[in-house]
This record gives C-alpha cells, structure tokens and sequence, in this order.
C-alpha cells in the first residue's frame, strides 16, 4: 500500500479524534475537575500529614508539588484508556464499523487513533499547567515545551495498551472490568501519590513494569529541572525515555496486531 | 464469474458459531443493477451473510465475490466494490455531516475535488445540503439514514448493501428512504442488496431469497413467490367450542390448514365462490371469515409452517434500544 494512502487513513482517524475532543466542552470540564480535586481535596489532607522519609522537609519541597506530575499522569492514563476503551463501544454501535468495512488497512487506523490520543494528551495537559500555581510548581518555557512532550509520549503509550486491550473485548460489560483492573493499579503503583522506595519487594516489582511509572517520573524530571524537588525524581530522565520509547514500541506492535484482528 | 451480469455471486456459504450453523450452505447470483432482497426472520442469518459478503467475517465453507473478486482471498477489493448501511447507525454523531463525509473520502482514498463535487451531488439529492455542517446528533432518524446513504454511495460502489434500513423509522420516513432506494436502482449504477424482514418492504424489491433457519427456501421475484401459494388465502376464525375446526376443514375440503396468530389458514382456487359453502358447511362453528390474495407473509407461512414476526429482543437489541434511546456515550 502506497505511503500517501496510508498517511490519509492514519490522518482521517487522527482528524475525528481530535476534533470529536475539541468540541466535547463537558470533557474539558471534566479534565479540569477531576485533577483539581484530587490536588485540593487529597493533596492539601495529605500533605498536612506526611513529610518526606529522604527529604528534608522546607522551602520547595512539598507534597503537593510532589504530587502534581502524578496528577497530569493520572489525567492522561484516564483520558487514553477510557477513548480506546471506546473502541468496543463504537465497534457495535457506531462508527467503528464504517472503519472496519472502508478498503484501507486498519492498523493504520489503529495509528491514528493512538496519536489522536497522543495529541489530545497534549491539550489536556496544557490546561492542567493552569493548576501549578496551587502547588507551587515554578513554570518556565523549556519546562512548558519538555512536559508537553513527555505528555504525548505517555499519551500515545497508553492509548496503545487501550487500544490493544479493547481489541480483544467484546463485550461492553468487560468494560467497567478491565477500567478497573487496569487504570486504578496502573495510577496507586506510578509514584503518582507517593514514592515508591518504601514499597515491599513484591509491590515494589510491579511498580518497576507499570509503564506510567516511568511516565510519572519523566514528568517529575521535565517539570523539576533543578531545586530540592529533584530529590524525589527516582531515574534519569534518559532511562525515563527509553523505557517509555520501548514500551511504546511493544504496545504500538500490539495495538496494531490487536486492531487488525478484531472480530467483528 | 464469466457471466457480466451478475455482480455477487454466492455459493455454498456456511457460517458456524460453534454448534450453531447460522448460515447453511446458501448460493445464489445477484444481477446487475437489481434491488435483491434477503427476507426472513431475526436469526434467520441475514446479518451474517451480509458480514460475510461485506468481509467482515470470513465464511466456514463455501465460496462469494463481489465483482469477480473473492471476498476471502480479495478483500480489499471487495471493499473498494461495496457501499454498507448497516442495521445500527455507524455516523460519527459528534461531527457534523460533511465531516462523515470527508472522514469517508479519506478512508476510501478519492481525490479532494472529486470528493467535493460527488459530496456535493450526494448532499443535494438526499435533501441534506442545508444541514451538511450540523451536527450528526441533531439529526432525526430519518435524516442520519439518508446521511449513510448518500456517504455509502460517495466512493460509486458497484453494490450497495442495505442490513435493515428501515428498522426504527416511522412509516413516512421508511417510504421516504424507499423513494431513494428506488431512485439509485433507477439511475442503473448501483445494485442494491437488502436485508429486511418487513414483508411489504420486500415488495419493492426486484428478486427475493427467503432465508430461514440459515437457508433459502425460496428465491423469484415477488409475484413468482406469491404464484407459488396460488388461488386465495382464507383465514377463519373459530368460534366457541367448535371442536377440532382445522381438522374438520381440513377432511372436508381436502386442504392443508395451518394455525395463525389471526386464525386458521388454508387455500382455495376461488375464495368468492368459497366462502358460502363454508358458511353454510360449518354454521355456529365459524366466528370470521376473510379473503384475500397471496402476500409474502403467506409465502413464507406457506414455506416453513410460521409467520415471520418480530421475534424476543436478544441482549444486543436490548443495548441497540439504549443506545438509540440516549445517543452515543462515549
């Protein structure tokens, strides 16, 4: 199949998928909301509680700040399982199946779906950036740029294991299922909430093959450059990458084959 | 595949779902240019022969193709020679009518200009160019239909598949889409293959293929299929404590009496004649007599001893009735 055919099949799903976010006001709410209670509501309890076991508590260090790249990974992980997860849904109903039936090759679609998710990764967290002034995260251009890219890469990771899972499923009831299962794990084992040197060996090892881990860190990374925040960020920023890139690739591979495959 | 007037050829399709054999061996030609109705049952394999034809699924045993290309081994081809509405309404809602279209023209790979000119065309005759950049989700029943039509017909399809398409509208919206179905048929482009198992739809068509329990039972042109029940068909009431009126009938006419929901049915050569001599035959016995011609329904009674009838909604129509009922939430 000719490239330019399949860059208009990649482009037709991207285009539906962003414009469908783009006009979705009560989503935007939603992305808003959610994280800003979560900062509010869990952050500000929490951090009246806790101080941090290998920091020394002072100007800078925060729980709040700790738990803000936690929170845009969280609002990235929901928003890119639910829109793939939405495959199953659509494959029934809607408009999944004018994809399936149309003479172009699905993994392809498979793509475009995976970078429309990637993209509205992008405007999500752009929004969020709204919120550092509530955790005292210092803001600055290259930080923008860098968390902004970081969030896509989670994004396109993540809407490829969604992609990959809502393959296989058939029916709408696994849905509410697997959102568990997979989402919540996913979010408490990242580092999002707390940090993960003082997990047991067993918890510890599932922390290690969460994906989002490495995505959560890689943010923790870009948005806390320098500072005594840096204490808490637990790998270089390049194995953050690598492992993300790897994981992108495996689950990228898997989408496709999952997407291609599906009954239907 | 030689014979340039057939443009889907089927034949010996089996599909099995495990235990279940949904489709039993079916074969038939569909002619070029022709509306070619599938009329049967819920469940009585429509759908899946549909999906097979469509190469959504891929058949058990047996063989189909789509202008001389196989749907197995020459699915993209296939694909690029039909046009789908399918049974749910598959427009994205949340965007408006020219983006269904766009998104359409990208996935089937037609130049930008064409695509406009041709969605240009499409829009005027389904009566959607004032609306082409509303919302989907702001559009009656009636018009998403005529949307999937006019989308199903932007890449000039060779076959047009229809799985079920009045199901859900009102009687004046159905006729509507009829009016469009006939006028497609008319311009000689495109053939029309339909599922339904509304029996006055299935008049319209040109030949139908009654299908149940996985198999074709008959196939002709409506009036072939209505000759084939002959005469007229009575259909008697029994009154209160009548005994066994269908045997009684039966031995005394020498007919085949069958028990419908709407009362005991059988065929004479001429029901005027008919109906005094059973009057006065059966005084006291019979509450209602009625006459009338052969329809289809009468066919397929005819054909398989049950009248076609909506049948228990399963789980999916369940879902399908929600769905409708409260849009697309995703």
């Amino acid at each position: 199949m000719r490239p330019a055919r399949v860059a208009k099949v990649v482009y037709a799903i991207w285009y539906r998928e962003t414009v469908r976010f783009s006009r979705e006001r009560t989503r935007w709410l939603g992305m808003i909301t959610q994280p800003l209670f979560y900062l509010v509501l869990v952050g500000y309890g929490i951090s009246s509680a806790m101080t941090f076991r290998q920091t020394p508590a002072g100007p800078g260090v925060s729980y709040l700040a700790f738990m803000y790249p936690g929170i845009l990974g969280m609002s990235i992980l929901f928003m890119s399982l639910f829109s793939a997860i939405g495959i199953i849904w659509d494959r029934e109903f809607g408009f999944l199946k004018e994809v399936l039936v149309a003479p172009a090759p699905r993994w392809a679609a498979a793509a475009g779906k995976a970078l429309g998710i990637a993209t509205v990764a992008v405007f999500q967290t752009a929004v969020l950036l709204l919120l550092t002034p509530i955790a005292h995260v210092p803001v600055g251009p290259v930080m923008i740029v860098e968390t902004l890219m970081v969030a896509s890469g989670i994004g396109f990771t993540l809407g490829c294991l969604g992609i990959l899972v809502a393959g296989r499923m058939q029916s709408l009831e696994s849905f509410q299922l697997i959102m568990n299962v997979l989402t919540l794990p996913m979010f408490f084992l990242s580092g999002a909430l707390y940090p993960l040197h003082g997990l047991p060996g067993w918890l510890s090892a599932l922390a290690h093959i969460d994906p989002l881990t490495y995505g959560v860190d890689a943010l923790r990374n870009v948005i806390y450059q320098d500072g005594p925040m840096r204490a808490l960020v637990q790998y270089p920023l390049g194995v953050d990458i690598l492992v993300l890139a790897g994981t992108a690739v495996v689950l990228a591979i898997g989408a496709a084959w999952s997407f291609e495959t599906q009954k239907c | 595949m030689s014979d340039p007037t057939v443009v889907v050829e089927v034949e010996g399709l089996v599909r099995r779902f495990g235990d279940l054999v949904a489709v039993d061996g079916v074969s038939f030609d569909v002619r070029r240019g022709e509306i070619f109705g599938f009329l049967g049952p819920n469940g009585a394999g429509k759908s899946t022969t549909i999906k097979i034809l469509a190469t959504l699924l891929a058949p058990t045993a047996g063989r189909a193709a789509i202008a001389g290309h196989d749907v197995v081994r020459d699915a993209l081809r296939v694909r690029e020679s039909i046009g789908i509405i399918f049974q749910d309404n598959s427009l994205d809602d949340r965007l408006t009518a020219d983006q269904n279209l766009y998104i359409h023209s990208l996935l089937y790979d037609l130049p930008r200009d064409v695509y406009r000119a041709r969605a240009d065309a499409l829009l005027a005759m389904v009566d959607l160019t004032e609306r082409r950049r509303s919302l989907v989700r702001t559009f009656s029943g009636g018009m998403r239909r005529r949307l999937e039509i006019a989308r199903g017909l932007l890449h000039r399809p060779q076959v047009l598949f229809l799985d079920e398409p009045t199901v859900g509208l009102d009687p004046q919206t159905r006729n509507a889409m009829w009016q469009h179905v006939l006028r497609i048929r008319d311009e000689g482009e495109v053939t029309v293959f339909m599922t339904t198992h509304y029996l006055d739809e299935a008049e319209h068509c040109d030949r139908i293929a009654i299908i149940d329990h996985g198999r074709i039972v008959a196939l002709g042109s409506p009036e072939e299929l209505k000759r084939q029940v002959g005469g007229d068909v009575m259909v008697v009431g029994a009154a209160p404590a009548s005994g066994d009126l269908a045997r009684d009938i039966g031995e005394r006419y020498g007919v085949d009496v069958t028990r419908a929901a709407d009362g005991l049915r059988f065929q004479v050569d001429d029901g005027a004649t008919f109906i005094p001599r059973l009057t006065s035959d059966f005084q006291g016995k019979i509450s209602s007599v009625s006459v009338h011609r052969p329809t289809l329904d009468d066919v397929f009674l005819k054909l398989t001893g049950r009248a076609i009838r909506e049948e228990e909604a399963t789980g999916k129509d369940q879902m399908r009735i929600i769905a409708r009922a409260f849009g697309r939430r995703r």
